[in-house]
């Protein structure tokens, strides 16, 4: 059990590094989704299963729905379409 | 009346008024601006143009651009970037100077480790009626304090609504692009199929945990906040899946009203003469049933399902106001 949350700790620190270090913001939005996702089993690991579920619906996600809302708001996601109607 | 009338012209009000409103800067006048060093391509500005003729512009401008002021330039942004990068690491040490002083986790001689906590786990069952402990602090010795956490959702989804929300009564060009911007759904393609089949069976299934969760706060991890998460999500799931149209039918902006009012007043009612009696009170005169009991615990169960209600409400009308400004 020690190794699994030195393992998730680890995890935690890369992903938190990796949000800040990744240029498109769609794919840093979803990294701090698997942040949240692995703070969750944290949370269970630590006897708080309560504060694991809240933070599986809240960080994970409603927050994530209303940074993309936002990132599509302020056209952010276009890019991304253009490029699949021309692959289509 | 007319006396009053200049008195109102010349008054402060009027002045401040004018002044948010935008029509006149009073504070420009006493204060000093100063002048931000220009990015190099724009080096040559206007003024400058109009004193030199145009054979010898460029030759002025070279000067400029190799000149002190540029050097100048390169060097505050040097110091600027290696001022940033000395900032960001004392930051970090200090952060991680603080954790170190940290007593260890699950210490026994730590200092959360006192009567306080001791004295809630042993009459915490007895005197609360709840089987989960956590529930039982916060609902009911500390059930103030969550009422301010409940009017704190509130609050942050009525700011939410005064920068989101559209005026749909007004009809100048303004309001009408932003409300035709506000409402990208309409240009999204619609009905479809796999979200739709995935939301008929997953839509009932987080509602109903949702609410398994709200109702199980005293009894099992979980509470009203969580609960209402859930729900929320669940929620917001239903309307990405069958949109606007399918939620207004159960979902209008009078029910988020009506709900989060009456939830909060309800809360308000039956937690605030802790004003006049000091926080830690805990006689309600309702009998707290079995522990273990659906119905036990006295005003836990009631208190859970307002906090509920409240963020759930307060989740998808942060999403709605997002999408379209409106509820």
């Amino acid at each position: 059990m020690k190794g699994f949350e030195i393992v998730l700790l680890i995890c935690l620190i890369v992903c938190a590094v990796s949000v800040a270090f990744t240029k498109d913001l769609l794919t840093s939005i979803i990294i701090f989704m698997s942040y949240s996702l692995i703070m969750c089993v944290i949370w269970v690991l630590l006897q708080s299963p309560d504060l694991a579920i809240t933070e599986a619906a809240v960080g994970a996600g409603v927050t994530s729905i209303l940074f993309f809302v936002t990132l599509k708001k302020i056209k952010a996601i276009r890019k991304e379409d253009r490029d699949e109607q021309k692959e289509g | 009346m007319s006396r009053r009338k200049d008195n109102y012209e010349n008054s402060r009000w009027l002045k401040f008024k004018r002044w948010v409103d935008g029509e006149v800067d009073f504070l420009a006048d006493g204060m000093e601006t100063v002048k931000l060093p220009e990015p190099e391509g724009t080096a040559g500005t206007p003024e400058k143009m109009d004193g030199i003729p145009e054979s010898g512009f460029d030759g002025e401008e070279k000067k400029i651009l190799a000149g002190e002021e540029t050097k100048g330039l390169l060097l505050y942004r040097k110091f600027y970037q290696v001022m940033s990068v000395l900032l960001c690491c004392s930051i970090i040490f200090v952060l991680l100077w603080t954790v170190a002083y940290l007593p260890e986790f699950g210490n026994a001689g730590n200092p959360d480790n006192n009567e306080v906590s001791a004295r809630y786990i042993e009459q915490g069952l007895k005197e609360t009626g709840a089987v989960n402990m956590v529930t039982g602090m916060i609902l009911d010795y500390r059930a103030f304090d969550t009422f301010g956490e409940s009017c704190v959702l509130f609050i942050a989804s009525c700011c939410v609504m005064v920068l989101l929300k559209i005026d749909r009564n007004c009809q100048d060009d303004r309001t009408r692009k932003r409300l035709a911007e506000a409402n990208d759904r309409l240009f999204e393609p619609k009905n479809d199929i796999i979200l739709q089949k995935c939301a008929c069976v997953l839509v009932p299934l987080i509602l109903l945990f949702g609410v398994y969760i709200v109702l199980n706060g005293h009894l099992s991890p979980g509470g009203g906040f969580s609960g209402g998460a859930v729900i929320g999500s669940g929620m917001i799931l239903y309307l990405n899946a069958f949109g606007f149209q399918k939620t207004e039918r159960f979902f209008t902006e009078k029910t988020y009203r009506r709900i989060t009012v009456s939830a909060l007043t309800f809360y308000c009612l039956a937690k605030s003469y802790s004003f006049f009696t000091g926080a830690n009170h805990l006689e309600s005169g309702i009998p707290l049933g079995t522990p273990g009991a659906i119905l036990s615990s006295g005003l836990i169960l009631p208190l859970n399902i307002c906090v509920g209600m409240v963020v759930a409400c307060t989740m998808y009308a942060f999403y709605t106001l997002f999408r379209k400004g409106d509820l």
